[in-house]
């Protein structure tokens, strides 16, 4: 475990958690106790503009969709590599320097593919 | 008395969300149980003093991965009735597995005995002010080989994808912009003189 | 290690030109479209010789680089070449292929130069770190490739069972090394070998249990195989046979390199996995193959069987047992190479077939091919004095040298039993009656790669000794100490 002082930092966050949880359970918790609870099957059906729900929520969706979230979560990682260096670079000299500019490099590499191929294209 | 209260809260709510995800009857809240157990997981790192793995943790698989899950479980057109359909007999075998894995996780407990000098062997930490300064201080220069080859696994991920999933469609009319650009007044219109009578 | 220099980086220098080449080449892709697929091919071919050319120039000295992450050594050296050569087998084989299939994408070529070059780094690794990245960069590729043929439904099942097991399998590596690591206080393989020898521990052992399956699953051994007839089957016949001949060899100089430089005091501990691998393997490619009637799954088959004698040299843990794992994975390579030539020329009406009743006597529409297909089979059934037999034979050697004799006798009974379905084949292609003849008109390139293979499985006889003296010489940096 680390130390006592570095964990007192995260104090305020923990205490965040647990009036957060606190809060949120008491307003399931008298939901259920204070309100009057008398379901019967028309309440309970699922409304969609006064009529009876056509079919199931869910649909095949275009694979574009996805396409483009892969790709935010690999230049999501690429970010991520950026903060050590960013807070280290003073320390780490002219090799930390460009050894992140060849692994920019490589992610731009495969944006310039990216982009020419045509995948950041909506239509 | 607050850390190991702590540790036992984030661990058993790991354990248990992570029991739920397998369990739960809708894929999406499976996915929210990951989610929860993603949440906790980065609490475990923060007492252990690993922040940025933490933040990390909660940026990445939170905020990108497990929305990601989360979209494809929504938006999936599948039948999750059917798909669990017959999951059941697969149990005993899972449990076998399992069963295997923690009895040699068991032996390995009560077996905790290594060469006295091999403390020796790990890396010394490294006293910076804080845990994202001493990554970025053995990330960029002593691992710098594991660190060029993640940038170049990152790029077949990325052809990967593209190559698996991008479709080019024929017929679909695009904007040209650089044609809307260069467009001169002579190519749109053209003045005529119009000799009365004669029309143009 | 801020005080930098580029002579630092020499030993690197082959892998650094394939990397560049690669960004380069798909940016060329990238402009001048799928259409001039083979163009990129023919440069992917040309970067895979110059970085031969580049390796054989520098220095085989062990030298280690990088903060202890990459070594070279001879042995590196000699497996980098061999992985280079069918690199460059497999990209020719490939253009073709993909030209005939209308399936052509600039990608393919380049998928394959970075699979390639993870090939490379894992045969350099010389840490935990540095075998994981190498291993991911080459599956992600390899992955991908699978699955290229998108729109065919068994290649998109193909490239998604070898995902979801290959995620699996390399969990299980990473588990292993997270444990080795714990119990040995460093990733690097030198050190954790020098914290065993002081005293092995249960925890490194369950450890190494744990990688030698991730490993398992890549060599294909049993029980760790399933993945193999599907995804062979699955995969455009190209890519099959890219699978068959050259990522293998990468994760047999691996786990040589990992056994025997972090492991070698508890060899007597790895070598009981390794029999057991080895014998499973042999039984099941030699009993499962004989039923079945698709060529590519035929030919996983004799995969998973090839790679348990392959592993019965290492069992042996002998200079000649290693020596004879590197002889056994080049002969096969080759011998793959020229017989998924062969596959890949199975085509009626501009279409592929793959059954083994298509090749139903061929050696009367053409002898020529049904010649090369019948020494290639004779080959890998182990019949002297074919190439394939002395691959067979100083396996069993140096398995007998090492005292083990269990697994030699049994390696023999199931290459007997392998032998029947290949000769089958034999059987089936000069005795049945001709069906349709395939269509003629064979790229010049796969006719080269099917005759030299066949070359080599009829005049390797001749003069085996220099490949057996360049592997014994690569391997024997493994045992500097005895």
């Amino acid at each position: 475990m680390a130390s006592t002082e570095f964990l007192a930092q995260y104090l305020p966050i923990l205490i965040f958690i647990a009036i957060a949880s606190v809060v949120a359970g008491a307003a399931v918790f008298l939901s259920l106790v204070v309100a009057k609870q008398k379901p019967d099957p028309e309440k309970l059906s699922a409304y969609e503009c006064g009529f009876d729900a056509f079919d199931d929520a869910r649909h095949k969706f275009d694979v574009r969709f996805y396409l483009v979230a892969i790709l935010f979560i690999i230049f999501d990682l690429e970010v991520a590599f950026l903060f050590p260096w960013a807070v280290t670079l003073g320390k780490i000299g002219m090799f930390g320097f460009w050894s992140m500019v060849c692994f920019l490099g490589v992610l731009t590499v495969g944006f310039i593919y990216e982009w020419k191929k045509g995948a950041l294209d909506w239509e | 008395m607050l850390q190991p209260l702590a540790f036992y809260l984030f661990s058993l709510v790991t354990l248990l969300s992570a029991t739920f995800v397998i369990t739960a009857k809708n894929p999406v809240h499976s996915v929210l149980f990951l989610i929860l157990a993603f949440f906790n997981a980065a609490g475990l790192f923060v007492l252990l003093g690993a922040e940025f793995v933490a933040m990390i943790l909660v940026i990445v698989y939170v905020g990108a991965v497990a929305v990601l899950f989360l979209f494809v479980v929504m938006m999936l057109d599948t039948g999750f009735a059917e798909l669990r359909k017959g999951a059941l007999q697969y149990v005993p075998i899972g449990l076998v597995i399992g069963g295997v894995l923690l009895a040699e996780l068991i032996f390995i407990y009560s077996a905790w005995e290594f060469a006295p000098s091999i403390t020796n062997n790990i890396a010394s930490p490294v006293t910076a002010e804080s845990n994202t300064v001493s990554l970025g201080l053995l990330l960029y220069t002593d691992y710098v080989y594991a660190f060029q080859i993640a940038g170049l696994i990152l790029l077949v991920a990325m052809i990967g994808a593209i190559v698996l999933t991008h479709r080019q469609r024929s017929g679909v009319r695009r904007q040209k912009i650089k044609e809307q650009n260069t467009r001169k007044r002579d190519d749109a219109m053209e003045v005529v003189k119009v000799t009365t009578g004669k029309g143009v | 290690m801020t005080d930098f220099s580029f002579a630092l980086l020499s030993p690197l220098a082959p892998e650094i030109f394939l990397a560049v080449a690669g960004l380069f080449l798909l940016v060329v892709g990238v402009f001048r479209g799928d259409k001039d697929t083979s163009l990129v091919g023919w440069m992917t071919v040309l970067a895979f010789a110059i970085t031969g050319y580049l390796l054989l120039n520098g220095s085989w000295e062990e030298t280690t680089a990088l903060n202890g992450m990459f070594i070279m050594d001879q042995f590196a050296g000699i497996v980098k070449l061999v992985i280079l050569t069918g690199l460059i087998i497999s990209v020719a084989l490939g253009i073709d292929h993909i030209k005939q299939e209308n399936t052509a994408r600039f990608e393919y070529p380049i998928l394959t130069l970075f699979a390639g070059l993870g090939m490379l780094l894992m045969v350099s690794a010389n840490d935990l770190l540095s075998l994981y990245m190498g291993l991911e960069l080459q599956s992600l590729a390899l992955y991908v490739l699978a699955s290229i043929n998108r729109d065919n439904v068994k290649s998109s099942e193909a490239g998604l069972k070898y995902f979801v097991l290959g995620a699996i399998s390399s969990g299980m590596l990473l588990f292993g090394a997270s444990l080795v690591y714990g119990y040995t206080g460093s990733t690097n393989f030198a050190t954790i070998g020098e914290a065993l020898a002081q005293q092995g521990s249960m925890g490194a052992i369950i450890g190494l249990v744990f990688m030698l399956s991730g490993l398992a699953f890549k060599v294909s051994a049993v029980p760790f195989h399933m993945w193999t007839p599907d995804v062979y089957e699955g995969a455009p016949t190209s890519v099959t046979a890219f699978f068959a001949m050259v990522p293998k060899i990468a994760a047999i100089a691996l786990l040589i390199r990992l056994l025997f430089e972090a492991f070698p005091s508890i060899a007597g501990q790895w070598t009981q996995i390794i029999w057991i691998l080895s014998a499973l393997s042999m039984a099941v490619g030699a009993f499962a193959a004989l039923q079945q009637a698709n060529i590519k799954r035929l030919l996983a088959y004799s995969s998973i069987g090839n790679m348990g004698f392959a592993l019965v040299g290492l069992a042996a843990g002998s200079v000649e047992g290693i020596a004879c794992v590197i002889v056994y994975m080049v002969i096969y390579m080759i011998m793959t190479a020229g017989t998924f030539g062969i596959v890949l020329s199975m085509r009626r009406n501009g279409h592929a077939v793959e059954n083994i009743s298509d090749l139903s006597g061929l050696s009367r529409n053409n002898p020529v091919m049904a010649y090369a297909l019948a020494i290639l089979m004779f080959s890998m059934s182990g019949i002297p004095p074919l190439a394939g037999f002395f691959g067979k034979f100083l396996v069993f050697k140096a398995a007998v040298g090492a005292g083990l004799y269990g697994l030699s006798v049994f390696g023999v009974l199931c290459s007997v039993v392998a032998a029947y379905y290949y000769i089958r084949i034999i059987k089936i292609m000069f005795f049945d009656e001709p069906v349709a003849k395939f269509d003629a008109g064979v790229p010049f390139a796969r006719n080269l790669i099917v005759g030299l293979s066949v070359a080599f499985m009829l005049l390797f006889i001749f003069n085996p000794s220099p490949l057996l003296d360049i592997s014994r010489d690569a391997v024997s940096v493994f045992f500097h100490n005895e």
